[in-house]
């Protein structure tokens, strides 16, 4: 690990203030992600702004029947807060879904969302990464890449955002709530949060330099059932090769609202919006999920090794839909 | 020496296994020099100018201690090589097979994706701190009962995972095996093993540390 100063920050602000004034400083919470890239000199701060003892860490009610969730509300907290069990369980599976007991306990909301990519070449400093080191190759698109992208991605880099809480946030159309170097806030829609790569992978969200995660809003509870399902290697404790959140909300035998974001198969928590209008006023059938299905990879293409991806998510969808819609 | 003598006087390897386990389960590698600070060494000059060292006080199985350390040592490490307590394990160093597994007031964590900085002020249980006296902490016996191991290096890290575990699902948190969300679900094998995934054991092990933490649970719970 490179040699990096170290501060305790006192107030969002002057945190904001301290990463944006400071070459080469970042942000600390739980530190899970960033302090396992520093260690392989992935990441190689000179300055850690250490956040922990924000005032961060609460899960509030919102005047409009919602939630606030603090930037520093841990993971494991978030996934058993009864609030969240009750009106948002595909929040609290999907949390439940990702890493490890002990992860969970130190893992951020705010640091889940802003987690690196896990490509095996983003993580191996011997080999080009343009995420890395902008410019220098993507190693991904001819080498190993089972667990890369089939939609969203680019020439330059076709690494999966790897968090399972930003899949149901996205399905959730949750608000990031941020704060800039003057203090003042400003809010972005999980729409509008990630980017993709283009030919610009090193950069992943529409954060300034220095502005930093204050909360995630969750506006009140949606309708109608919410299923998150996770596939992968193991059957616990591994990334998803691909994932579903959904929010179905059925009424006389048909579907009214379908709210659908996807994991593993995008640089970022993907919701396609023409893989869900079509599904408003259908009655459920397999023909109907598998043109869902066909909506959300439009466009898409495997790269090899990932080209199965192509087929399992169709019919994870189709099984999640099936169980959705059992009782409609 | 004779044939049988030589026999006689070598431990077998079983023998060998046990102690280390048994060693494991206490958490005892080597003495502790905690108490009497760190072992003379000649100081390193610094190789980068930007090193830099701070002071951390932590309070370390109920005993206060103040450190001075370079800003990336990780808590583990400040465990391991600072205050001598060796019974918390490296094992992956990158928090995937939870040998390091340490209790901040009463809460499992990696201890080696943790700088030691950022527990200023902390209180952390570690293996070592988990017997009383010389009674075993109720998982520790469970994990010699059920013989929840073979070669023992990730054993400190499973009880003082379980330990963390038992004390979530006391408090009603949930987990990916648990069917109604809503419910206190009870504690199945599976609830178990989904809970306990963060701890890996290559010498797979896992029936008997099922075991041993299904009867752990029966006794503090």
């Amino acid at each position: 690990m490179k040699a990096f100063t170290y501060e305790r920050a006192d107030s969002a602000a002057a945190a904001a203030r301290a990463v944006a004034d400071t070459p080469g400083a970042k942000f600390i919470a739980g530190g899970t992600n960033l302090l396992d890239l520093m260690k392989l000199e992935v990441e190689t701060p000179t300055h850690l702004v250490d956040v922990n003892r924000l005032p961060l860490a609460s899960i509030e009610d919102t005047p409009d029947g919602g939630l606030r969730i603090g930037a520093l509300v841990r993971n494991s907290d978030l996934a058993a807060d009864p609030r969240v069990r009750r009106n948002y369980p595909l929040l609290s599976r999907a949390l439940l879904a990702g890493a490890s007991g002990q992860l969970r306990n130190k893992a951020t909301t705010a640091g889940n969302l802003l987690q690196r990519t896990r490509c095996y070449y983003f993580y191996d400093i011997s080999k080009p990464c343009n995420k890395r080191v902008p410019g220098s190759g993507c190693s991904a698109i001819a080498g190993f890449n089972r667990i890369h992208a089939v939609v969203g991605a680019s020439d330059d880099c076709i690494a999966t955002h790897p968090s399972d809480m930003a899949v149901a946030m996205q399905a959730l159309d949750a608000e990031v709530e941020t704060a800039m170097t003057d203090g003042s806030a400003q809010t972005i829609r999980i729409g509008e949060f990630y980017r993709l790569p283009g030919n610009t992978p090193q950069i992943e969200t529409s954060l300034n330099p220095g502005q930093i995660i204050t909360a995630v809003t969750l506006p009140p509870a949606p309708k109608g059932i919410q299923i998150y399902r996770k596939v992968r290697d193991r059957a616990s404790y591994a990334f998803a090769l691909v994932s579903v959140a959904a929010v179905v909300e059925t009424a006389g035998g048909k579907i009214r609202a379908a709210r659908l974001a996807f994991g593993g198969l995008a640089p970022k928590p993907w919701r396609v919006a023409e893989a869900e209008h079509p599904l408003e006023g259908s009655a459920p059938s397999d023909a109907a999920f598998a043109k869902a299905g066909e909506a959300v990879v439009a466009g898409g293409r495997g790269y090899g090794h990932n080209d199965f991806k192509l087929p399992l998510v169709k019919r994870t969808l189709t099984a999640v839909l099936t169980a959705a819609t059992r009782a409609a | 020496m004779s044939e049988s003598e030589g026999r006689r006087l070598r431990p077998t390897r079983r023998q060998v296994m046990e102690t280390a386990a048994a060693l494991a389960i206490l958490g005892y590698t080597r003495p502790s020099f905690a108490a009497d600070g760190p072992p003379a060494m000649a100081p390193l000059p610094p190789t980068d100018p930007a090193v830099a060292n701070v002071p951390v006080r932590l309070t370390v199985n109920g005993a206060v201690q103040n450190l001075t350390v370079d800003t990336r040592t990780t808590l583990l490490d400040a465990l391991r090589e600072h205050l001598g307590l060796t019974g918390s394990k490296k094992g992956c160093d990158h928090g995937q097979c939870g040998a390091c597994t340490v209790l901040i007031y009463g809460r499992r964590i990696n201890a080696c994706l943790s700088l030691t900085v950022m527990h200023d002020g902390d209180n952390v249980t570690t293996i070592e701190g988990l017997a009383d006296g010389d009674r075993l902490h109720p998982i520790q016996a469970a994990f010699v009962e059920h013989d929840g191991f073979q070669c023992g290096y990730c054993t400190p890290g499973q009880i003082c995972s379980a330990a963390g575990m038992l004390s979530e699902y006391k408090a009603g948190w949930p987990s990916l095996a648990t069917e109604e969300l809503a419910t206190h679900a009870e504690l199945t094998d599976a609830e178990i093993r989904e809970r306990m995934s963060g701890n890996i054991c290559r010498c797979s092990a896992y029936p008997n540390i099922v075991a041993a933490i299904r009867d752990a649970a029966g006794e503090t719970l």
